[in-house]
């Protein structure tokens, strides 16, 4: 009995171990015995941040070289380094992530559900969708602060999360339960790459923005004394807050909720304070760059477009080197904007520290003359950007536009930028109505001429900005509206003496929907001039895109600008790139700023990924629900007014700086004025006739 | 039919867990993510299927021959055993796929009591191969229920505001309490 129990088991032991000696060798898989010791190094938490089933999960992805050497998402740059020492890789320090909750609007508890029954968000969300009004905001219910293993996430006073950046270890724990996308693990190379998207908290004013600055968060900044963030935010998405700051015509400020109760906020004032703290401080505030990736990319150009691209690749690790037609950079900033509103020592500063970042610059270099794309090729640039601006101006198409005194407002505004003689007359004609017109007859009234602006519809359908067409009113530019220039006389030798002009009146709306011009037969008056300024349109000169035999790789849209697609601006190359005026026409700095991250960001995924992509649910046009103008329970405040650096009387002879910042305590009251909306919420506790203090804002948080 | 009732026994009367209290740690242990379950309750499927039908073969050809019936255990156990590293390293080589999603879980059901029960009870019972690979497998799906479902109480759980130290095992073997409870309500239905 025992012999045979003996017997029997260990033969059946025998066997199994034959068995699986025999199976260890037939099927033996060989193992990587550095996986084994990557996860000896890892954090051990096994918490799955990372991405990966465990930290075993996680060693194999690195071996299999899925995963870079800062995989483990606990373990700080210690355990990188460990494991970049065992997998021979490269190791620089990893970019700091934390969970970043932009829904903090203003104090909107009636808007959110209160169910008693199951209460986390997860289950408001399936049930009802969250809050009554916003399809998209924060909940409430604090499930993040449960799954939050870090006790980084805590309820603030507001019954809204916010995060301890210390304790944040952007494990993801967060942004994984809420059912809303409120929480997101932020980078620095998630936040400049990051586009706008439908279900974003965004203020209206962060809507219209064409550089996509979180305008309330900065002014939330601003309103705490932390200029130095405010500036980050900013630089997140513009690298120009000082230019921006004076030339922006604010288009924000257009539908600013606030508009709807009293006044606007003063978005830009907010921008320019916080950018002339920094100037004035005279230290700038570290800005920070991703590793060097050593990649190569050329950027044309190096006007508003050309160096928010060059800027952004710049922090995004790349090697940009700029090259510029001029001696100098800032395109229309330098050349076309004079200076008694944006000083060339403001811009200096501005651009020097850009380039401080470690761009290089090419000057007088003429793309299509000194280098072409393929000569870039060869010298090893992986991507272009194209940003060459829109200098050719649009012709008059009248008799003698090219006699003597006659020239274009861009050549002139060029010139005085680059300190050239003019040969200004005294009695000048400006023709057009935008911005370019206006600066051109201001800057002649500074010349000491007498200026007339030439303009064939009225004064409503100017596309210049009011304040401009006020300011140079009030310079003593005279007006001539509903006039449209018919012919140059000239004299003997060939020199304009007077400007014959036909009156018109207003007819049919035409598609644009302002009222089409029509002149009026007969009406053909003549005014004296010795000098005549044409400025009624400019468009990109695409001559240098066509090579030798004529041909171009590229396309021209019906615009003649250059064609691209509107969200990558990838052009018909895939390795070329544009923006800023060249690809829009002559529009706004800030949009030339705007589409030169976007073509930043692109490039950066060109070279990363092969091919640039973007989220479906783009945010483009204003989201409709959000746009509501009934705007209750706001108290009223007065916004204060852009002070003034030189008076009336000397400002016709001088091109001193015009406008100056709003001081901090007017900036303090303009911040405290922000409604720190979001999509459809907006800041309601500031009753009337309740003092705004920063206490106030600091509890809005 | 008399399958359909021993498919129905399986899962629901005599649960494997919550029932005969078989399998307990395991089902505490990996009962804390609704995936987690799920890939663990495969694996026992697949386990408990491949080893009852082993040692039934065992039992029928080498113990009971023999005389040696009281062997049973220990002999299950050796068989076991050998028969999941076997499994394993098989796994491992024909179909990395499956093994990789299998991940931890077949070394753990090494020693699963729910695994050697489920083949005890289909000798105790006196079934026939067949109807040892029937109830093996529902047995198994039995205990993949049980884990389900209690790893999405226990997910639910996570977020809900517990007192810490009620927090995380003790509620989770309170509520695996409570759901033997409730399973008990099928008793009678089949045997
Ligand atoms: S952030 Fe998300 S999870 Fe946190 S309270 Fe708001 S909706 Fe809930
Ligand atoms: S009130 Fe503030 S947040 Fe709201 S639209 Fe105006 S500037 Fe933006």
């Amino acid at each position: 009995m025992i012999t045979s129990s003996v017997l029997i088991l260990l033969g059946i032991g025998f066997t199994a171990a034959v068995i699986l000696a025999v199976a260890s060798k037939v099927l033996y898989v060989y193992e990587d015995p550095r996986i084994a010791q990557v996860e000896s190094v890892l954090a051990g938490a096994n918490c799955g941040g990372c991405g990966y089933p465990g930290c075993a999960g996680a060693a194999q992805g690195v071996v299999e070289g899925k995963a870079g050497a800062t995989v483990c998402v606990i373990g700080g740059d210690t355990v990188a380094a460990n494991v970049a020492a065992i997998m021979g890789l490269e190791f620089s320090s990893m970019e700091k992530q934390i969970a970043f909750i932009d829904c903090t609007g203003g104090v909107r508890a009636e808007d959110i559900y209160h169910y008693a029954g199951v209460k986390d968000c997860r289950a408001q969300n399936l049930l009802y969708s969250g809050s009554k009004m916003c399809p998209e905001g924060c909940l409430g219910y604090g499930t993040c602060v449960t799954a939050c293993q870090f006790g980084a996430i805590e309820m603030g006073p507001n019954g809204y999360p916010v995060v301890d950046p210390n304790l944040c270890t952007a494990c993801g724990g967060c942004e994984q339960v809420c059912p809303r996308g409120v929480i997101t693990i932020w980078g620095m190379t998630a936040r400049i790459t990051h586009l706008n998207e439908v279900n974003d908290c965004l203020a209206p004013c962060r809507q219209k923005c064409p550089g996509e600055i979180n305008i309330p968060r900065y002014i939330e900044q601003v309103s705490r004394g932390d200029y130095a963030g405010a500036l980050e935010t900013i630089r997140e998405r513009i690298p120009m807050p000082l230019s921006i700051g004076r030339v922006c015509p604010h288009p924000c400020e257009g539908v600013c909720r606030r508009g709807h109760v009293d006044e606007p906020i003063g978005i830009n004032m907010i921008k320019r304070f916080a950018a002339d703290w920094e100037m004035n401080s005279g230290t700038r505030q570290p800005v920070s760059c991703a590793p060097d990736t050593g990649r190569k990319v050329a950027v044309v150009g190096g006007g508003p477009a050309g160096l928010s691209c060059a800027f952004f690749l710049r922090r995004l690790g790349h090697q940009p080197t700029i090259f510029e037609s001029m001696p100098k950079l800032g395109g229309q900033l330098r050349y076309g904007i004079p200076e008694y509103r944006l000083p060339k020592a403001v811009l200096d500063w501005e651009i020097e520290g850009i380039l401080d970042l470690g761009i290089d610059v090419e000057y007088n270099k003429y793309f299509g003359k000194d280098f072409s794309l393929n000569s870039l090729a060869e010298d090893g640039f992986e991507a272009v950007f194209l940003g060459i601006g829109a200098w050719m101006n649009l012709n008059l198409r009248i008799d003698n536009e090219d006699a003597e005194g006659v020239e274009t407002g861009t050549e002139f505004l060029t010139k005085v930028g680059l300190g050239m003689e003019t040969g200004i007359g005294k009695k000048v004609v400006v023709i057009g109505g935008g911005n370019t017109a206006i600066d051109a007859a201001r800057t002649s009234v500074r010349l000491g001429a007498d200026v007339t602006l030439m303009y064939r519809r009225t004064r409503d359908e100017m596309p210049a900005n009011i304040e401009e067409i006020i300011a140079a009113e009030d310079e003593t530019v005279r007006y001539l509206f509903l006039a449209a220039p018919t012919r140059i006389v000239t004299d003997d030798a060939g020199h304009v003496t007077h400007i014959e002009y036909i009156k018109m009146e207003l007819g049919e709306p035409d598609a644009s929907g302002r009222r089409r011009p029509v002149p009026i037969e007969g009406s053909e008056t003549l005014i004296e001039a010795d000098t005549v300024y044409t400025a009624i349109g400019q468009k990109p000169e695409l001559s240098c895109l066509y090579d030798e035999t004529g041909s171009c790789s590229l396309e021209e849209t019906r615009w003649r600008t250059l064609g691209a697609d509107p969200d990558t601006l990838v052009t018909a190359l895939p390795h070329v790139f544009t923006g800023g005026d060249m690809h829009t026409g002559p529009a706004l700095v800030i949009t030339a700023l705007g589409e030169g991250r976007k073509a930043a960001r692109s490039i950066h995924q060109y070279l990363n990924e092969g091919a640039p992509h973007v989220p479906d649910n783009l945010q483009r046009e204003l989201i409709d629900y959000t746009m509501f103008t009934h705007v209750p329970d706001v108290g009223l405040r007065k916004r204060p007014t852009m002070p003034h650096l030189i008076e009336y009387d000397e400002r016709t002879c001088s091109f001193k700086e015009i406008e100056g910042a709003l001081s901090a305590e007017d900036t303090k009251h303009e911040t405290c004025r922000c409604l720190r909306c979001g999509l459809t919420c907006y800041n309601r506790d500031l009753p009337e006739g309740v003092d705004c203090d920063a206490g106030e804002c600091l509890k809005n948080q | 039919m008399d399958y359909f009732v021993l498919v129905i026994a399986a899962i629901f009367v005599n649960n494997i867990v919550l029932a005969q209290y078989l399998g307990n740690c395991p089902f505490i242990g990996t009962s804390k993510e609704s995936s987690v379950a799920i890939g663990m309750g495969l694996a026992v499927v697949f386990v408990a299927a491949m080893a009852a039908v082993i040692t039934w073969c065992v039992q029928k050809f080498l113990l009971a021959p023999n005389d040696l019936s009281y062997l049973q255990t220990i002999t299950f156990i050796l068989v076991i055993a050998a028969l999941v590293q076997f499994v394993e390293m098989f796994l491992k080589k024909a179909v990395p796929p499956l093994y990789k999603s299998l991940g931890i879980f077949l070394p753990l059901i090494t020693t699963n009591c729910a695994v050697l029960g489920i083949a005890i009870i289909c000798q105790r019972e006196e079934f026939t191969l067949f109807e040892t690979l029937i109830f093996s497998v529902a047995s198994g799906v039995g205990f993949m229920l049980a884990l389900v479902v209690l790893a999405s109480i226990r997910e639910r759980l996570d977020l809900a505001r517990v007192p810490i130290a009620m927090k995380g095992t003790p509620l989770g073997l309170i509520m695996a309490g409570l759901m033997s409870l409730a399973f008990f309500a099928f008793k009678g239905m089949a045997s």
